[in-house]
């Protein structure tokens, strides 16, 4: 049978994936809101995983929450990735050092 | 059961093999692809524990619309992958450590914490007519009524701040003012001119007349 701890396991691994991506994508803002993406659903897993073993609607309560919130700072995220590179065309996080007093 | 077993392990695993085509592929619309993928095989994973409705809002809304909107960003800008990937091979070794001792922690966590199958057992089955959407529905219309609203309004601040950043007005366009068309009399739109009476002497007019008549 599937128990929790191998739902648990499952989504341990795809939050630790991501991780590994943000730390080799550092450049790429893209490819980090991506993988911003990889462990909100690694999150959800988990609250519906629980959910599901504690018969308790609430978890997935949460994760309709947390999808909305993602919604949001995806379409925010976009925006400004947009301007950055309308104006310094180029999205490479290093060279996003204009604030440097 | 053997069914659930061997749809968990096949959807997991294609889970993650996508989860590390997306952090490892050199171009962004393949990671943005190989993404959607990720979010199938996780709505399917959804789908086991009895999420239907969440596993539907994650097909519809993150593939449906986040990586629809995703996708488009990445294909509108042109961007230098090549240099992007600089230093990739420098940074893995670093990620891989780090990614590993992070798993090494929550495995322990998972493993030695109290999650079992005896502390967990398979939960029973919901009665017959059960609705995993009526429950949600229930739910969220009740008790957590007033974050429902707040997560309207973060919505429609994320629609109003999306199109402030990225609007940008055109120089030419032919607007209403308003105000101007308010402000106008008869003066500034109609103008009398005096002038003498002019009085057609060519026979035009009546040949015209005679085709009529024919």
């Amino acid at each position: 049978m599937i128990g929790l701890s191998d739902y648990l396991l499952l989504s341990a691994i795809l939050f630790s994936i991501s991780v590994a991506g943000i730390i080799i994508n550092r450049k790429n803002v893209i490819t980090l809101l991506m993988c911003i993406e990889l462990m909100l659903l690694a999150v959800n897993t988990n609250f519906i995983a629980f959910s599901h073993f504690l018969h308790d609607t609430t978890g997935q309560v949460f994760v309709f929450f947390i999808l909305t919130v993602a919604a949001a700072e995806a379409a925010i995220g976009l925006a400004i990735i947009v301007v950055l590179f309308r104006n310094k065309a180029t999205i490479d996080v290093e060279q996003l050092n204009q604030l440097k007093g | 059961m053997g069914f659930q077993v061997i749809v968990f392990y096949s959807f997991a695993a294609w889970l993650i093999f996508s989860a590390l085509m997306v952090i490892s592929s050199k171009n962004s619309v393949k990671a943005a692809l190989f993404l959607v993928l990720t979010f199938a095989c996780a709505s399917a994973i959804w789908l086991l524990l009895e999420a239907e409705f969440l596993a539907l809002t994650l097909i519809v809304v993150y593939v449906g619309a986040v990586m629809v909107l995703l996708l488009f960003v990445v294909m509108m800008m042109d961007i230098d992958y090549a240099a992007m990937r600089q230093g990739f091979v420098k940074k893995l070794p670093l990620a891989i450590i780090i990614s590993f001792a992070f798993f090494g922690l929550l495995f322990s966590f998972i493993t030695h914490g109290d999650f079992s199958n005896e502390a967990y057992p398979l939960p029973t089955p919901h009665p017959e007519g059960y609705s995993n959407i009526k429950e949600l529905g229930r739910i969220l219309y009740t008790e957590y009524v007033i974050a429902f609203e707040i997560a309207a309004i973060i919505l429609l601040v994320a629609i109003i701040s999306a199109i402030a950043l990225t609007f940008r007005g055109r120089k030419h366009r032919k607007a209403q003012v308003i105000s101007e068309q308010l402000m106008a009399t008869k003066k500034n739109r109609l103008k009398i001119v005096k002038m003498d009476a002019e009085i057609n002497t060519s026979e035009e007019p009546q040949t015209e007349k005679e085709g009529d008549a024919k």
